[in-house]
């Protein structure tokens, strides 16, 4: 689960990482009173969005007045923004942060993630902060620093010190002084809220020599959300495809892809395979959708339901391989499903493993048309000739 | 011979009286895996399908000499019964749970290090030596005892590879799913080390998916130090980065864990890689039949 920035700054405070004096504001009568709250100008306005690159894309504006930041807000609030990671359509900005500007006098870069390869967290150091840290890391690995962190002892001094030491030129003893003591909250609050990214990109040492998080992005464990309850209060659906929102409902695993087949799948796995297969034989998905080893006979109902949802599918592709999820209990499913909503395209059906003979059997006897493919590769096939 | 797994191994179902745990109990015992015992807090003396329950691992271990377990208990209390089972003594754990938090799993990988222990999973399907023992969840009828290790990220992905594999007349002697979560028990290297020792095992298919870089890493591997033929599919080619596709580990993060970048390291180790998934059957018996 994301935070927004503003949420993620909350929490740095909680934790004792300095963020900038901000606002936040959902409607723009409200700009008028955050910058007489917040010092400036200049103040910078930001959109909150989860999706990243909205810099770029005009979700960072700077002002150096009252007019400005107003023009700025407006130009904003309401409207639909696209970066790399929104997809063509974009997404709307329903928040600004309205926060002071900062005289910077160096950006650094500092992030921690749960190391897979290692199996254990590790903090991100660079002196290349505000840009592409992917960049960095693919281009002069060596400016990224990495300190791993023991899970008996957690983050000790000697971590921050190995990072914080190699910065060239040293800052001054105040700015190490709050480096280390950024980096030992950020550990922290990684541990005890259950995250899995937290980065901020930059964080700065200002002219006075205060390290301040000018950035903050926070993701959350979606599995420990259970123990997380005050960050899944947090959670904000506004930026979910509704779609997908529906599907997380029900517990199904539901993506929503710009192409036009429809797939419904067990298991993640061999959902993802379905899509390259589907890709292979010509044409595009239009959705992931696992509905889980597991699924009952209203999970695939519910499943089948947002797949006819979605306008853009010409043409439908279930393909189950029966483990725990049997074959008839599928085809129950479905059938409940095309009771209750038209299937006005074209469903091509590949079944195999548990009770697959009776799940044939069901969709036989009933008034449902489609067609069936014998196997995965015969199934891509048929399903690419009703949409080309 | 087999890997980690054959007709010997006492199992312990840990979460035997639950829904998930019970049902696959049964399927497990009617595929001729001997399941010597079960735990659940609380419910112990009683039986189930004719199994005694235990109150701790460490009572099923004395008291009826298990030394594999199968965990269906719930995420937030996965990672203690993983924990458990490895300070009793046994020496295979398969932990089938999905939705336990990675957190969990640092300190679990922390606790088993240094103890003669092997996790497979969490997240996955379990593990099976078909013709002697099934641990896990796998639809034990589509195996065929045969000379084939299969290695997978993936449940139902891997029933799919499975059953072509057989019908197309290979057989299987140890298939492994190791879990689709970012942080697993056993890697694919884990693995492979224990089928190159394996007379029994001939080749090996290896399933892979988006996320991380375990393939890579088993590219590597496999190109320096294993000699029997491989052939690996990867799921995921047309998956969009940033979004996690139902598994917890299949996300394509920070520019690393894309399916290409896989393809190539694995085709670069002189690995033949499947790419359609409909013929990897075909594909196999070409390779290793």
């Amino acid at each position: 689960m994301k935070l927004h920035e503003y949420q993620a700054k909350d929490v740095f405070r909680k934790y004792g990482i300095p963020v900038p004096n901000g606002q936040i504001i959902a409607s723009s009568d409200q700009t008028s009173r955050a910058i007489q709250t917040i010092q400036g100008p200049p103040w910078v306005i930001k959109a909150q969005i989860h999706a990243g690159g909205r810099g770029k894309a005009g979700g960072v504006k700077l002002a150096h007045n009252p007019y400005e930041a107003v023009t700025a807000v407006e130009s904003m609030l309401g409207k639909k923004i696209v970066t790399r990671q929104t997809g063509a359509d974009g997404v709307t900005v329903n928040q600004v942060l309205l926060e002071e500007g900062l005289d910077i006098e160096r950006e650094l870069y500092l992030s921690m993630v749960v190391d897979r390869a290692g199996r254990i967290p590790s903090m991100i150091f660079s002196q290349a902060g505000g840009m592409d840290i992917e960049e960095v890391a693919a281009r002069t690995p060596q400016r990224i620093f990495k300190e791993r962190v023991d899970p008996a002892s957690g983050w000790m001094p000697y971590n921050g010190r190995n990072l914080v030491y190699r910065l060239d030129p040293l800052p001054s003893p105040n700015a190490l002084k709050g480096l280390l003591s950024v980096m030992d909250g950020l550990c922290r609050l990684f541990s005890a809220l259950d995250c899995s990214l937290v980065e901020i990109n930059p964080l700065i040492v200002t002219r006075d020599g205060r390290v301040v998080a000018l950035d903050a992005k926070m993701t959350i464990d979606d599995n420990a959300l259970f123990r997380q309850r005050e960050m899944l209060e947090l959670d904000d659906p506004r930026e979910k495809d509704p779609l997908e929102q529906m599907a997380e409902k029900y517990n199904l695993n539901y993506i929503r892809l710009g192409g036009n087949i429809g797939a419904m799948v067990n298991g993640a796995g061999l959902a993802m395979a379905t899509m390259d297969v589907i890709k292979m034989a010509g044409a595009e998905p239009a959705n992931f959708l696992d509905v889980g080893g597991g699924a009952n006979e209203e999970m695939i109902t519910k499943g089948f339901e947002i797949i006819l949802k979605d306008r853009r599918v010409k043409a439908i592709l279930i393909n189950i391989f029966g483990g725990i999820l049997r074959c008839d209990v599928l085809s129950r499913g479905v059938v409940a499903a095309a009771a209750k909503t038209s299937i006005r395209v074209p469903l091509i059906v590949r079944l195999e493993g548990t009770n697959v003979d009776e799940g044939r059997e069901i969709l036989r006897k009933s008034d449902l048309k489609f067609l069936v493919a014998k196997d995965l590769s015969e199934a891509a096939e048929l399903v690419a000739r009703q949409v080309s | 011979m087999s890997i980690l797994l054959d007709k010997e191994s006492k199992v312990v179902v840990q979460g035997i009286t639950g829904r998930e745990g019970a049902f696959h109990t049964k399927q497990m015992i009617a595929y001729g895996t001997s399941v010597v015992a079960g735990v659940t807090p609380g419910k112990g003396g009683l039986d189930f399908e004719r199994v005694p329950v235990f109150n701790t691992v460490d009572m099923a271990v004395r008291e009826k000499g298990a030394d594999v377990s199968c965990i269906f208990v719930p995420p937030p209390f996965a990672a203690d019964a993983i924990m458990e089972a490895a300070s009793a003594g046994i020496r295979l754990i398969a932990c089938i749970t999905e939705g336990i938090p990675v957190l969990d799993m640092v300190k679990v990988m922390a606790f088993l290090k240094g103890l003669d222990v092997v996790l497979i999973g969490p997240n996955c399907p379990g593990i099976i030596s078909p013709g002697k023992a099934k641990v896990g969840i796998m639809p034990g009828s589509i195996h065929r005892e045969g000379s084939i290790g299969v290695l997978s990220r993936s449940g139902t992905l891997t029933y799919e590879v499975v059953d072509q594999l057989t019908k197309s007349g290979l057989g299987q002697s140890t298939c492994i799913g190791i879990g689709g979560d970012p942080i697993v028990g056993s890697s694919f290297i884990d693995l492979l080390m224990k089928f190159k020792d394996d007379p029994q095992t001939k080749g090996v298919v290896l399933i892979g998916e988006i996320g991380g870089t375990a393939e890579e890493e088993a590219a590597e591997y496999i190109k320096a130090d294993f000699p029997k033929p491989v052939i690996a599919f990867i799921a995921g080619q047309s998956a969009p980065p940033g979004r996690r596709m139902g598994h917890a580990g299949a996300i394509i993060s920070g520019g690393q864990g894309k399916a290409q970048d896989k393809i190539d390291a694995l085709k670069k180790a002189g690995i033949t890689v499947q790419l359609n998934l409909g013929t990897i059957g075909k594909t196999a018996v070409g390779v290793m039949g």
